[in-house]
């Protein structure tokens, strides 16, 4: 009778939470799983059938394709795997330098958006929407074609105080190479860097004690500032040799150069995302209580300290995690490099997986390369975050 | 004695305003100055440049290939057609519903009226003028027709679901039919761009909401997996994933499938934006409160019952402007296809600059494809921010 209830009362195993969780996550195990391996088995019978293979061996054969913008030194002899670093070190290089630039163009275009200027802050607004409402490849075609290819010939270069050239094929600026004396030098602004660290932790220690510290800091900034200045005697003759540009026969030789490729992509990428930027940073500034800006003014700040020293860093809280956002859209939005012809991570990927005849090894190692990009930034963007907010009890 | 007093001089008026906005001080009077001084110089350049010297022939000679494509011009009724649908029942929907659905019955009517406007300067014919104001102007007749609540909701609501299917056939047709079949690689120009960003954001709606869904569940398994999609698509270029579609994703399906580039562009697409979708999603159904979960569980509904009748219908009204920007970004995403040789709108431009004829006119087709684009995005922006706070998103 007893056990008779028992099994009355006994969940049947259809309203069994456990066992319906059980089967509901198998069943989406399947419906993932089945697809991908029907989808591999299409893959094995394709590549054997046009004896592709599948493998990451072309990595040490030679690539054989020039590549115009490199940082490190690259050649048609190299192998695959340094025209993939080159790629890469590409992609990182203009997506660094443009956040860097966007970011302050953006902080410009955010504060002109709020300036108490109507013509300034119109104009910045119409900016933000034409940037905004017009798709970002079209804008690197026109930068690209419309700007950059309409300069001068080579023969005709407009010269930078004789020192740097600007022409359609790109921009030519002098390249530092280190002397015998550079490890010296390099010592003394180990030295230099060493002193601010120092000055601060000894001016916050007293500062908590209460104690003056403004000389201090004048000082340990002097400091910093000589250290490096007295190197560049103590190294012995100048530490660092510098290569000018020379307008040869067909190019110039000598130099650093920066293809019209990259220049139009940075240019295109930074103008892009300020737009963004400019309106997170709106956001930030206005999302401050009104009632802050009275009260630092009432305590008598100057406007630079009052932006500088209640606003800004009250507003960071808000712009960071947008700003995040957007710094990880400008390093994918670089993937558009392929449209002005600038070497980056995507446009080697697709040469490569054009002359090895390996898409799919090619695709894996250039999308698992973005990622790794996006959650690094994340990642030190998220690390910043933490710093900027404020620990509430 | 009710006599309102004049207000002090020198507070109201033109004069004011100018002293109050631009001459506030010595370093803004400077600035405004010189913003002047170069806005009027660089309107003089532009204005002489687009009056005196632009080639504006090269854009309305061409103007069907913007539009259509190849689509075949005696064919361009079926497009005028399909136009329709959505125009009728954006009116009908904007009377009974008001809100988002007003923003786009506006959008549509505008944008039509527009596309009469260009196509009566170029040699496509009347008929193509006649076809879109009559459209334009559909969208305001039922309009009027759905205030008067003619239509019941229901119906709307069904019209709607089927609207795009039929668009769909109706533009690509079936072979052996009077409604003769036309290829996707004839569909270009702003066709194609326009349905590319539609279809990816039609159906990578309800991919997104189960992606939300899933990343939100208590279950391991859903949980991890959505997360994993989500993350792994939201780290990657659209680039990349559309360069998957076309080259690699045939290695992957059986040899019998033979998807056109068209439809595998759709798709990864459709992909891409389904996991922007469910982070838009995820933000709404954060924005529920707990309250609501506990009731329906107190009510005795259960886990799926919940989130269709309570969580989602309020979720998903409140992520409708966060998906119209979505929106936005994916028809200027579109560009993109044109880096896997698709001819939308941009391309297309680039194929017209490729004529002998049009040699030199690069500044104009460029600028008349980013006005189109601009039109459009502007328009939708517009729309969508006066609707976000008509709904008081943000503020309630």
């Amino acid at each position: 009778m007893l056990s008779g209830t028992h099994r009355a009362r006994a969940v049947p195993l259809w309203r069994d939470v456990r066992a319906l969780r059980f089967a509901v996550q198998a069943a989406v195990l399947l419906v993932v799983v089945v697809p991908v391996v029907l989808m591999a088995g299409n893959f094995a019978t394709a590549t054997e059938e046009r004896g592709l293979g599948f493998g990451f061996g072309f990595l040490r054969r030679q690539a054989g394709f020039e590549i115009d913008d490199s940082l490190v030194p690259y050649s048609a002899a190299s192998t695959y795997g340094s025209a993939f670093l080159v790629g890469l070190l590409n992609t990182l290089f203009v997506s660094a330098v443009g956040i860097i630039l966007a970011t302050i163009l953006g902080i410009g275009v955010g504060v002109a958006r709020l300036s108490p200027n109507w013509l300034l802050s119109r104009l910045a607004a119409g900016y933000v929407e034409l940037m905004r409402n017009t798709p970002l490849l079209l804008q690197l075609v026109i930068i690209f074609f419309l700007v950059f290819l309409q300069l001068p010939p080579v023969a005709e270069s407009v010269a930078i105080a004789n020192v740097a050239y600007l022409n359609q094929r790109g921009l030519y600026v002098p390249g530092a190479n280190a002397t015998d004396g550079f490890a010296i030098w390099i010592g003394f602004w180990v030295a230099a860097v060493a002193a601010l660290v120092i000055t601060r932790i000894v001016a916050r220690r007293r500062e908590d004690e209460g104690r003056p510290v403004r000389r201090l800091r004048t000082m340990g900034v002097l400091v910093a500032v000589a250290l490096p200045v007295i190197g560049w005697f103590a190294a012995g003759g100048s530490p660092l040799s510098f290569d000018l540009p020379v307008l040869g026969p067909f190019n110039f030789s000598g130099g650093v150069e920066f293809s019209t490729g990259f220049a139009a992509l940075l240019t295109g990428l930074v103008i892009y995302t300020a737009a963004f930027i400019g309106e997170v940073v709106r956001g930030g500034i206005q999302a401050v209580r009104r009632g802050q800006l009275e009260a630092a003014r009432a305590l008598g700040l100057s406007e630079g300290q009052v932006l500088g020293l209640v606003i800004f860093p009250q507003a960071l809280r808000i712009i960071v995690p947008p700003l995040t956002s957007q710094y990880l859209n400008l390093t994918k939005n670089s993937s558009l490099a392929i449209a002005v012809g600038y070497s980056d991570l995507f446009k080697i990927g697709q040469t490569m997986s054009n002359q090895t005849g390996q898409p799919v090894p090619v695709i894996v190692m250039v999308m698992g390369t973005y990622l790794v990009i996006s959650l690094a930034t994340s990642l030190l963007m998220n690390l910043y975050n933490r710093r900027v907010q404020v620990i509430e009890r | 004695m009710d006599e309102a007093l004049a207000p002090p001089k020198g507070t109201i008026g033109p004069v004011a305003w100018l002293r109050g906005n631009l001459f506030s001080g010595p370093v803004n009077g400077l600035v405004t100055l010189m913003l002047s001084a170069a806005l009027v110089w660089v309107a003089l350049q532009v204005g002489g440049w687009a009056v005196s010297e632009a080639r504006w022939n090269v854009v309305t000679d061409n103007l069907r290939v913007f539009l259509i494509g190849r689509y075949p011009g005696d064919l361009a009724w079926r497009i005028w057609l399909s136009l329709a649908i959505p125009s009728v029942l954006a009116g009908l929907s904007a009377g009974a519903y008001g809100r988002t659905t007003r923003m786009l019955a506006v959008t549509l009517s505008a944008v039509q009226a527009l596309i009469a406007v260009l196509i009566a300067t170029s040699p496509i014919g009347i008929l193509g003028v006649l076809a879109y104001s009559a459209n334009a102007a559909a969208v305001w007749v039922a309009f009027v027709i759905g205030l008067r609540g003619l239509i019941p909701r229901r119906v709307l609501t069904a019209a709607w679901l089927v609207s795009l299917p039929t668009c769909f056939i109706l533009i690509a047709g079936f072979t052996g039919t009077p409604l003769a079949s036309v290829g996707t690689n004839d569909w270009g120009g702003l066709l194609l761009t326009v349905l590319l960003a539609t279809v990816g954001i039609v159906l990578s709606f309800p991919l997104g909401v189960l992606l939300a869904l899933g990343r939100r569940s208590t279950l391991p398994v859903v949980r991890i997996l959505s997360t994993g999609y989500i993350e792994l698509i939201r780290g990657v270029p659209l680039v990349t994933i559309l360069f998957m579609a076309d080259l690699i994703l045939p290695l992957f399906l059986p040899a019998e499938w033979r998807l056109d580039r068209v439809a595998r562009a759709m798709g990864g697409i459709t992909l891409f934006s389904a996991a922007y979708v469910a982070e838009n999603v995820r933000g709404g159904l954060q924005s529920i409160p707990t309250g609501q979960v506990e009731a329906a569980q107190a009510l005795g509904l259960t886990g799926v019952q919940t989130n269709i009748s309570i969580v989602l219908p309020q979720a998903l009204r409140a992520v409708i402007p966060a998906n119209v920007g979505l929106f936005i970004s994916l028809l200027k995403d579109t560009t993109l296809v044109s880096i896997i040789g698709l001819l939308e709108l941009l391309s297309v431009g680039r194929a017209v600059l490729a004529q002998p004829d049009s040699l030199g006119a690069r500044m104009e087709v460029y600028v008349f494809v980013a006005a189109v684009f601009f039109v459009l995005c502007y328009a939708m922006s517009q729309a969508s921010y006066r609707v976000e706070r008509a709904l008081g998103v943000g503020t309630r």
